[in-house]
């Protein structure tokens, strides 16, 4: 590995940590959506400061090539990110369902209120 | 405000300016009591006006919820202004209002009432695949809620206060939730349904679908949405959970 590609693991984990931290610092990102982001950041800048850690782990599960570690972690990470954003999807799906609901109530009692009140010619 | 009936009927309407009033002037003629409310489910063309032009109470959804969502805005509002039963009518002129005592009668002694079209009456009959799919469906949910049903995604149906009250706050969204999956949630509530033959009429627009890829298509969706329907927690459909 040269210097190089060693500085440049380092400066990308650096700068999904920043962007990650700047997104939550101004409340573009929530707490709980940037979990996974910043374990992954994390652990991005651990391995690209101490490549070693790398092969260790990949030895410790069993994995030859430890590169495919690193793919392997990556797709995961981005998997149950999906995940997780289908599922509040659905439940924005269900909660914008509910307002659309309450909103044709409401609109049809007003509808009907107004209707009511229309004959009286008094000027009030 | 006064009501002078406890039962309301409930129509959802897509698109369907050229049957709605026609619909709604023979329910009145046949349910002279009856209060019936129009769920525009977001048309685009002008069903709330002319429902409302017929008589009817009309709540206009803003976009398209289906039948599942249009239907709970009619199950929410009978539970907010003290309806007892709930009737559900196709707006095309599937049904006949004629029918409607008919499926009241049986809501005495049940809490869900399927008016079917296969049942003697009338003259409706589907083919191949999805006749397959409707029986083995059929077949499933007739053991599940304890009565012989035959035409379980029938769209007229009566529902009592126990029914109603679960409805509003459990009504499934989801296709093919409406018909399959609320049987499902009522025998899983311990609901009594009946079943009674309605005859059917044509449908004013558009003919049943008898392509083979549809229809298994369908069979797919129809499995899923009862394995699914039988495979949540109980807890889903406990009362009171939500306001």
């Amino acid at each position: 590995m040269t210097f190089t590609s060693y500085l440049f693991g380092i400066l990308s984990a650096a700068l999904i940590l920043v962007v990650v931290v700047e997104l939550l610092r101004r409340r573009h990102l929530r707490e709980r959506h940037a979990v996974w982001w910043f374990v992954a950041g994390v652990i991005a800048l651990i391995v690209g400061v101490f490549p070693a850690t790398l092969e260790w782990a990949a030895d410790a599960v069993g994995v030859e090539v430890p590169t495919n570690l690193v793919f392997f972690s990556g797709i995961a990470v981005l998997f149950l990110v999906c995940l997780q954003h289908s599922s509040e999807l659905t439940q924005l799906e269900s909660k914008t369902r509910t307002l659309a609901e309450r909103v044709a109530l409401l609109e049809l009692r007003l509808n009907e209120l107004d209707d009511s009140e229309t004959p009286r010619a008094d000027g009030r | 405000m006064p009501l002078s009936s406890k039962t309301l009927i409930v129509m959802p309407a897509f698109n369907e300016e050229a049957s709605v009033a026609e619909v709604v002037r023979e329910v009145f003629l046949s349910n002279p009591d009856a209060v019936v409310l129009v769920v525009d489910d977001g048309s685009s063309d002008a069903t709330s006006k002319v429902a409302r032009e017929a008589g009817a109470r009309v709540a206009t959804l803003p976009f398209n919820l289906g039948v599942g969502g249009a239907m709970r805005v009619g199950f929410r509002f009978a539970v907010d202004n003290g309806f007892d039963a709930v009737v559900q009518i196709d707006s095309d002129g599937q049904h006949n209002p004629e029918s409607v005592p008919a499926l009241l009668r049986e809501l005495e002694t049940a809490d869900l009432v399927l008016g079917a079209r296969f049942a003697g009456e009338g003259d409706y009959s589907v083919r191949g695949p999805r006749q397959w799919a409707m029986k083995s469906l059929a077949a499933i949910l007739s053991r599940a809620t304890h009565t012989e049903l035959t035409d379980t995604t029938s769209g007229y149906r009566a529902s009592g206060p126990r029914a109603v009250a679960l409805f509003a706050e459990h009504y499934p969204a989801e296709y093919l939730g409406d018909t399959i999956e609320a049987l499902v949630i009522a025998a899983r509530s311990g609901l009594v349904v009946k079943q009674v033959p309605v005859s059917m009429r044509p449908r004013a627009g558009g003919v049943p679908s008898h392509n083979p890829a549809k229809s298994a298509l369908y069979l797919g969706r129809a499995a899923l949405a009862l394995t699914f329907a039988f495979m949540r927690p109980a807890s889903t459909y406990r009362l009171g959970g939500r306001p």
